[in-house]
């Protein structure tokens, strides 16, 4: 830790009794990016699901509008200490999106457009724990957070949540991506403080 | 490129020397680095840096390819270099 | 490289926004004009912020470095180091760091420097170090700047680039010009930079310092000029700390 610096406080931040270990609250949105914003136009915009034996599924910007859609408040734990509770995002949930997508893979490599990947366990994306989210405080998701639309993993640390998601691979062995690949932890549970490689 | 105006693209690889000065102790901003992606060689000074993310990421303005890659732990510091070729460095003051 | 701590000896105030602080740091090794220094504030439960200040003194043996810092609005670090820290107070800081954006009194090259607003610091430095050398290649500024408010080190400009010497100044208004001001507000533009910079044929080397959008743009009005790219270096400068919407 560094000298401490009297009269240096930072941004506000708050303790919170519901915080994962390690984290504190903002009250802003902080927009934390590996690379460029990819401008996506909707009318180019798909999303493909590909399983382990090469099967693809794949939506438009349309047909992803007419799925059932989902609103639901969430609380986000960025591993750069950032939390924001209670945020309220509208999606597709993943539990939607794979219905009809037949596969015995059991992880999940989700990428972006602009070359950003992130990979978890496949369980992790159902059961109500994942989406595809378009809308964030009821308008349109903003490109700098991950708009036209992103992934939603709430319960793992944010970078997880890839924005501009484009695909998902399903996988039968586990593919470490870019944060994972370089010292981040390969799961990334908030609450266990799962932040970088075991050591 | 990118819009200019996109706050996530607004520096560059001279902003990296102090994250770069806690891994090593030559100074590598005025190293020349030629992308595994693309070939473009140019200093690392002049790559595009992002450097609000969970890591520091250099990237290279002719392909937008990752050249390097730094993450900063309170314990370990991890290192990836694998999107550059080949790195000159200059001799020298 | 370790951090160090930097001790206040004097504050300056350049401009209603922009603080010159003179720092003090034991066994300073000194620094190359263009370099520059991370400054990390931490709070009491361990939060800390860093940010990088160009070195706006003179390269040269000395106890001191000074940094000018223009304060961003809503900015994290920068309200602090301009209105917080006092005389006598101290901030860890890394450095000197750079070994790309910076020059040397050594060189034969003449020397174009292309600043807009605060990317004018690290020019300083050059322009400050050419003058304790008593340097006499050539050596000019093309300060691009929004009005007379947010023109630092304005007495020491003109006193450094008066007629007659090695050294040579433009500034260039773009939102609000002083009285008497050779053109309307305006920003630079091919024609402007030809005809207020060293030519292309005399081959200086060009150092381009500020924002992203006014780098890149006065960059390929260099390279269109016909100065080689190899002989233009450039130093962005912009919001760091996680853009916060």
């Amino acid at each position: 830790m560094g000298i401490v610096t009297p009269g240096f406080t930072g941004r506000r931040r708050d303790e919170a009794p519901d915080l994962p270990p390690g984290q504190y609250l903002t009250h802003d949105f902080p927009v934390l990016s590996a690379g460029p914003t990819p401008g996506v136009d909707r009318d180019r915009w798909s999303l493909e699901v590909v399983t382990e034996t090469g099967d693809r599924s794949q939506w438009s910007w349309p047909e992803l509008m007419a799925l059932p859609r989902e609103t639901v408040t969430v609380d986000l734990h960025c591993v750069t200490r950032w939390s924001k509770l209670g945020t309220s995002w509208t999606g597709v949930s993943l539990d939607t999106l794979l219905a009809d997508v037949e596969t015995t893979a059991d992880y999940a490599l989700v990428h972006s457009y602009g070359g950003y990947t992130t990979n978890l366990p496949l369980a992790d994306l159902l059961d109500g724990q994942a989406w595809v989210a378009f809308e964030y405080e009821h308008d349109e998701l903003d490109p700098e957070h991950g708009g036209p639309a992103r992934l939603l993993v709430p319960h793992l640390y944010l970078w997880k949540s890839a924005k501009w998601v484009r695909g998902i691979t399903l996988t039968v062995d586990d593919e470490p991506g870019f944060w994972e690949s370089v010292g981040y932890h390969n799961y990334g549970d908030p609450w266990r403080e799962q932040r970088y490689w075991d050591e | 490129m990118s819009d200019s105006t996109d706050p996530t693209t607004a520096l560059d690889g001279n902003a990296a020397a102090g994250v770069l000065s806690s891994v090593f102790t030559t100074e590598l901003t005025a190293a020349v680095a030629w992308c595994l992606g693309c070939g473009r060689g140019a200093a690392l000074a002049d790559a595009a840096f992002f450097v609000d993310a969970p890591g520091a990421v250099l990237r290279c303005r002719g392909c937008e390819g990752v050249l390097v890659r730094v993450v900063v732990a309170p314990d370990r510091t991890w290192l990836d270099l694998h999107g550059v070729a080949v790195l000159e460095l200059p001799v020298g003051p | 490289m370790p951090w160090r701590v930097g001790t206040v000896r004097a504050v300056h105030d350049e401009t209603p926004t922009a603080r010159t602080l003179v720092l003090e740091v034991p066994d300073w090794s000194g620094h190359v004009a263009g370099q520059h220094v991370d400054i990390r504030l931490t709070a009491p439960d361990g939060y800390s912020a860093t940010r990088s200040y160009s070195v706006a003194s003179a390269a040269g043996p000395s106890a001191t470095v000074e940094v000018t810092v223009d304060r961003v609005p809503d900015g994290e670090v920068s309200p602090f180091l301009t209105e917080v820290l006092p005389v006598g107070g101290a901030v860890e800081l890394r450095g000197p760091l750079g070994g790309w954006f910076v020059w040397r009194p050594d060189g034969a090259a003449v020397v174009q420097l292309v600043g807009g607003g605060s990317g004018v610091v690290p020019l300083m430095s050059m322009l400050r170090t050419h003058a304790a050398a008593s340097a006499e290649t050539p050596m000019r500024l093309l300060l691009s700047v929004r009005d007379p408010a947010a023109l630092f080190y304005a007495d020491e400009l003109a006193a450094l680039t008066r007629e007659g010497g090695h050294r040579g100044l433009t500034v260039v208004w773009t939102r609000e010009a002083p009285a008497g001001a050779d053109r309307p507000p305006g920003r630079v533009d091919a024609a402007l930079l030809a005809a207020a910079t060293i030519p292309a044929a005399d081959r200086p080397t060009c150092f381009v310092c500020g924002p992203n959008g006014f780098v890149e743009a006065a960059a390929a009005m260099l390279v269109a000029a016909g100065h080689a790219a190899a002989r233009i270096r450039t130093e962005r400068f912009g919001p760091t700390g996680g853009s916060r919407r």
